[in-house]
Order: structure tokens, then C-alpha cells, then sequence
């Protein structure tokens, strides 16, 4: 008896579907762009946006919190008064912090996304996750202006988490609530 | 063979079915408030976008692609999957991806798992397959968590509890985790957070579908919207992600037409809160163990019919259902399976692949054939047609005469006379019923149910203006 596989693919061969026709890429790869929209765009998923020029200085609002950061995490923004929590964490050290910090990869102007790749000042998926409130640093210079522009800068191998505002849902008669299991707070500072 | 699960054993045929569902006036209110709400947003989202014609037509020409290419492209995932560390198992049918699956909880000795919501595992029926196996299944979306506790069926792609308003929901959650809770929708986020987070944060073994699966880089992705998603795909150390043949895109640049398409049709937004893509195995990141089951489950069965093919280039957005006249009526559970609305009306009796079964042959009768859900497509099937030749086919193993078969699907909706009044003054009736007793106009006056649809970008060529080049 041949195999699943062999005989899978051996009646997709039997269907004979034609050639495709080339795909025509007629729509547009890049748009306006900006710090502007970009803030605006993730305001609108009703997380909160700060444009500053200092990060020290806008981390003064974590004073006294139990803070989960990166294990490359900038030495700049370790600033005082904020216990930082450092890997390694267990999920329930994670669970039990009071936010995590960190930076990205990319960001997308055109839809408020932020995307995480497990690079620099990121660190493994999980630390992002389980903490209820997430910081999250975005240089102006990371802000790619669509979606194709934003694809084009990252490497798919890599674990990568697109983050549009705060958890939520629409399950209960299709409204938006924001708040289920990821971070129910979103805290992005955008660097200029 | 096995029957396919694709249908619920014992379904009425849909006639039978949308009368009784007819009578359930808290069931089309539920239903007319949520998909009313989600038309004006989704139409809103997409008015947006300058260049969505453009969009779905790449969207479109990529899955033809897919199709075209299905056996290499598959190939090609299996070898970049395999590449990262990643085991790829392929099953010919329900029974035999169930069993895959089953075997590999076994293997980690799990008797509890977590999922993420899959139309791919609701259609083979895995949680049924795993219980009788000894494993539960957690279901940890929202709307799949109140069709779990409330022992229902799914009757929505996207949100499978659209059919139960907020009180009801509370009711459920109540009864079922004795918690006393609001009929607030925050309160009941909340409820679902608490009631899961243990499970979240202890079980070892996932199982999630797949959105999109990258062929040249074995990338696979997950759009979700609470986290439960990222909860499932990060934390436990074995990740089980079954995925139909047809979710491929051939390269990673393909999906910026997707991730464009999706969120915007399916839930109104410029981008869904939370999409993940992973590749294989990342040491010291998410799971350790990775499985990727390539199910067929009738689909190579569907690529050999020249016309309905184009049916397995669904991305499940679920916006046609949300447009169509018939659903909001009728609600899902009539489509008797789980993919229900106008893709349903067309994936379904292919999936079965039989039309002498009655029930499967008369879902593609489940339509006024107005054309609304062609032209929120984001990836372009026309359902209309696919609906008309699925039609045929059926009249054909039936054996009876076409006018009989044409009758008994018409018959459920004519039988509300007032309700359908407007459409018989049109003479409806009369052009439904073509002398060959195949559907050969449009039925129903558009009016009622046109200022009901959502507006703006329509593909260049109006439904109407299709037809008539087509068939006229
Ligand atoms: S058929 Fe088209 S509109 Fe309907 S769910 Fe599939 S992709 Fe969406």
C-alpha cells in the first residue's frame, strides 16, 4: 500500500490543474509612513502611545513596579527605583511580574503593528506574553510604512509576533473587547 | 471509506433545517445584530484600502498558484519543516489524521491539551477522536470555549458562538465554571481569562491549525486576536499544528497580500491584535517538539473538479457569511457542518464528495444566489457559480427530476409567506424555477437584502453585470 504522502500528492498530480497565470503585484508596497500615523494608528487600538526623545525619562512612570527585561536589555534604561527582574524566569515568576520592557524589530505605520523577532532587547517569545502590561521601545527608524515594507525587513525563520494594540476579542457579538489573555495593557514609547 | 466528519451524522437537509431555525426569532436577532454590526465595519476597513481590488486579485492569482503547484509547493514545505527540526505527517482522511494525532499525545503521555482555534480539527472532528482516546481538549478560544461548556455546535467560521447574544453567555459560564459573572462583555473576558490561565500555564502538549504555511522557508502562521494563540504556540513543550493541503503560500512575500486581505475581511480590522509565524523548532524558544499533520480529507478530490476547485483558495475570513441573506437567517447550525454560509454551501458537499447524500446535496441550494459573498471575497471565488454547478451535479445523482429537487430546496423559503412576499410580487418565483428546473436568474428583489450589504469597492464588474455576460 503506498503511503499517505505518496498517495496524496500522487492525486494531486492526477487532478491535472493547469498552469496559474502570473501573479500581477498591482497593489501598492509603501504609503505615507511616519511617526504620526504610526502613533496614531496604534492609539487607535486603544494602547497607549508616547512619542518622547528619552527613554530613561519616560520609564520614571515604573517606579516601584516589578519589571521583566530582556537578558540584552539596554544598560541606559535599567533606570532606578524599578525592580527589574532578569532571566532566567519561570513561567510563574513571568506570570507574577508587574510588566515587561522591551524593544522590537519592526513597526508598521500603516497599521499600528509592532513585531517582535526574538532579536535585540526582545528576548523569547514568553517574557512578551505573560506579564499583564507590556512597554514596548520603537525607534523612529524601525517604522517601515506597510505591511510589504515591514515583511521585507524581517527574516522569517525566526520566531516573530505581530502585535496590534492590547489583547481582545470580537467572539462576543462581534465587538471588540480589549483584555483576554495576552497584555491587557499596551505601553508603546516611540523614540524620535 | 469512513464518512467524512465534515458533516454532523444525522443533519436534516438544509431545508429542513432553515425552516425549523426560521421559527427561532432569538436566534435571527442575535444573528441580524452581530453580523449587521461587523458589515458596516468590515466595509469601513476596507474603503480604506486604495488598492484592495489590486490586493484581491494577487490574492487570488497566488492561490491559483498554490493549486497549480499543490504537489511540489507541499514537497518543499515538508523539506523546509523537516530542515528546522520540525516532523511533517500527512493523512489522507479524518480517521487517519485523528489517529496521528492521538499517537503523538499519547507519546507525551497528555491526557489534557490545549488548542487554539482550527477549522481544520473541527472539520475531522479531533476533540471527539481524542476523548474517546482518553485526551481532553481544552478549547482556549472565546467563542470555541461557549460552544464547548454549552455543549453546542459552532455556527460561524470566525466567532462559532455567533449565534449566542451576551446573556446567554453568561448563563453558560455561570453554569459551567460556577463563577458568579455580568453579562458585560469585559466581565466575561475576564471570566475566560481566569477559568484558563492554570491551564495555559501547565499543559504540556498544544494543538493549533495554521493560516498560512510558507513553502520555501516552512513558516507557518496564526492569526488570532486574544493570546490564547501565543499561549499556545509559546508555552507548552510539544506543538501539534494541523493544517488542510491548500493553506500554502509558495514564499514569505506572499503573505504581505494576506496579512493585508484577512484582517480586514474577517474581523473589520486594519490588523488582528496578535499574528505568529514560527519555523521548526527555536532552541530556547517556544516548543521543543514540533508536528505539522498535512491533511487531504477530500481536498485532492476537490482539485479535480475544474470549477469548484477554486473553493480550496478560502482563507476562512468568514465575510461571506457575514453579507449573505440566507445565513443570517437561517444561522450556521443549519448548513449541518463546520464550515457553514455560502463557502460552506460549496466546500462541503465537495469535501463529502458525494452528492447521493442528501444532506450534503442540498447545501448548494443554501442560497438566493444574490452574489453579495463574491464580492466581499477577498481572494475572488465565485460562489454564485461554483453554487450553480454544484447544483447541477446534484440534480444529476439525484435521478430525479430536476424541477423536484429545485422545488424542495425553494420550498422552505416561499413557505413564509409574508416574509417573502416582496420577492413573489417580483415574479421571483417564476424565474427561480427556469424551464429546466436549474437556477438561471437572479431570485429574491436585491432590495430588501442590498441595503443590508456593505457598499463600497465592489469588484469592477457588478454581480449583475457578471451574470448577465455569463449566462445571459
Ligand atoms: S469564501 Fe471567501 S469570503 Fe468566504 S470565508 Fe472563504 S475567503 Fe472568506
Amino acid at each position: 500500500m503506498a503511503s499517505a504522502r505518496e498517495e496524496i500528492l500522487q492525486r494531486i498530480r492526477d487532478a491535472r490543474v493547469p498552469a496559474a497565470e502570473p501573479v500581477v503585484r498591482g497593489y501598492r508596497d509603501t504609503g505615507p509612513g511616519g511617526v504620526e500615523l504610526f502613533a496614531e494608528r496604534v492609539a487607535d487600538y486603544r494602547a497607549v502611545v508616547h512619542v518622547v526623545t528619552d527613554v530613561p525619562e519616560a520609564l520614571d512612570r515604573l517606579r516601584g513596579k516589578r519589571i521583566v527585561v530582556p537578558p540584552d536589555v539596554p544598560a541606559e534604561w535599567l533606570v532606578d527605583g524599578v525592580e527589574w527582574l532578569h532571566e532566567p524566569l519561570t513561567i510563574e515568576e513571568l506570570d507574577r511580574s508587574d510588566g515587561v520592557l522591551t524593544g522590537c524589530a519592526v513597526a508598521i505605520a500603516d497599521t499600528g503593528t509592532i513585531v517582535l523577532d526574538g532579536g535585540v532587547a526582545q528576548g523569547r517569545r514568553a517574557l512578551t506574553l505573560l506579564p499583564d502590561h507590556h512597554l514596548c521601545v520603537v525607534r523612529a527608524d524601525q517604522i517601515a510604512a506597510s505591511v510589504p515594507e515591514a515583511l521585507h525587513r524581517l527574516e522569517p525563520t525566526r520566531p516573530l509576533t505581530f502585535i496590534s494594540g492590547p489583547s481582545a476579542t470580537s467572539d462576543i457579538e462581534l465587538n471588540r473587547v480589549e483584555g483576554v489573555h495576552g497584555p491587557r495593557t499596551l505601553e508603546v514609547l516611540v523614540i524620535t | 471509506m469512513a464518512r467524512n466528519p465534515v458533516t454532523w451524522l444525522g443533519s436534516p437537509t438544509f431545508p429542513k433545517a432553515a425552516h425549523k431555525a426560521l421559527a427561532d426569532t432569538q436566534l435571527r436577532q442575535n444573528l441580524r445584530k452581530a453580523t449587521g454590526t461587523i458589515r458596516g465595519r468590515r466595509a469601513a476597513a476596507v474603503a480604506e484600502m486604495t488598492d484592495w481590488e489590486q490586493l484581491r486579485v494577487a490574492g487570488e492569482q497566488i492561490k491559483n498558484d498554490v493549486l497549480a503547484r499543490l504537489d511540489t509547493l507541499l514537497v518543499q514545505l515538508e523539506e523546509s519543516v523537516t530542515a528546522r527540526g520540525g516532523v511533517v505527517h500527512w493523512a489522507r482522511d479524518a480517521e487517519e489524521a485523528n489517529r496521528i494525532v492521538l499517537d503523538l499525545c499519547r507519546e507525551e503521555q497528555a491526557t489534557e491539551v490545549v488548542k487554539v482555534k482550527s477549522m481544520a480539527t473541527a472539520e475531522i472532528g479531533l476533540n471527539e477522536a481524542l476523548e474517546a482516546g482518553g485526551v481532553h481538549a481544552v478549547e482556549t478560544d472565546l467563542a470555541e470555549l461557549i460552544v464547548q461548556l454549552g455543549d453546542d455546535r459552532p455556527s460561524h467560521i470566525l466567532v462559532p458562538a455567533i449565534h449566542r447574544n451576551r446573556s446567554e453567555i453568561r448563563e453558560i459560564f455561570q453554569r459551567r465554571m460556577g463563577v458568579e459573572v455580568s453579562d458585560e462583555p469585559a466581565d466575561l473576558a475576564e471570566a475566560a481569562r481566569v477559568h484558563l490561565r492554570e491551564k495555559f500555564l501547565t499543559t504540556k502538549v498544544a494543538i493549533s491549525g495554521a493560516n498560512f504555511a510558507v513553502a520555501d522557508t516552512g513558516s507557518i502562521v496564526v492569526l488570532e486576536s486574544e493570546g490564547n494563540g501565543r499561549m499556545c504556540l509559546t508555552l507548552p513543550d510539544t506543538l501539534i499544528t494541523v493544517m488542510g493541503i491548500e493553506k500554502l503560500v509558495p514564499s514569505w512575500q506572499d503573505l504581505e497580500v494576506f496579512l493585508q486581505l484577512l484582517p480586514r475581511s474577517s474581523t473589520a480590522e486594519r490588523m488582528n491584535p496578535y499574528t505568529s509565524v514560527w519555523t521548526g523548532v527555536t532552541p530556547g524558544d517556544g516548543p521543543q517538539r514540533f508536528h505539522l499533520v498535512l491533511i487531504d480529507n477530500g481536498r485532492t478530490a476537490t482539485l479535480r473538479d475544474s470549477v469548484g476547485r477554486q473553493a480550496l483558495r478560502c482563507i476562512r475570513c468568514s465575510a461571506c457569511l457575514n453579507v449573505c441573506p440566507v445565513y443570517e437567517r437561517t444561522g450556521g447550525q443549519s448548513y449541518g457542518s463546520v464550515y457553514p454560509g455560502p463557502i460552506g454551501a460549496i466546500l462541503t458537499p465537495q469535501l463529502v464528495g458525494d452528492m447521493r447524500d442528501p444532506q450534503a446535496a442540498s447545501l448548494p441550494y443554501a442560497s438566493s444566489l444574490c452574489g453579495a459573498c463574491f464580492e466581499v471575497c477577498p481572494v475572488r471565488i465565485d460562489i454564485p457559480s461554483v453554487l450553480t454547478h454544484l447544483r447541477a451535479e446534484a440534480v444529476e445523482a439525484k435521478g430525479r427530476t430536476a424541477e423536484s429537487v429545485a422545488m424542495a430546496a425553494a420550498a422552505w423559503m416561499f413557505k413564509e409567506a409574508s416574509r417573502y412576499e416582496k420577492a413573489q410580487r417580483a415574479g421571483a418565483l417564476a424565474r427561480f424555477l427556469a424551464r429546466d428546473g436549474r437556477i438561471t436568474s437572479l431570485p429574491w428583489p436585491g432590495s430588501r437584502w442590498t441595503s443590508s450589504r456593505d457598499a463600497p469597492a465592489p469588484p469592477s464588474e457588478s454581480f449583475r453585470a457578471w451574470w448577465r455576460r455569463n449566462r445571459g
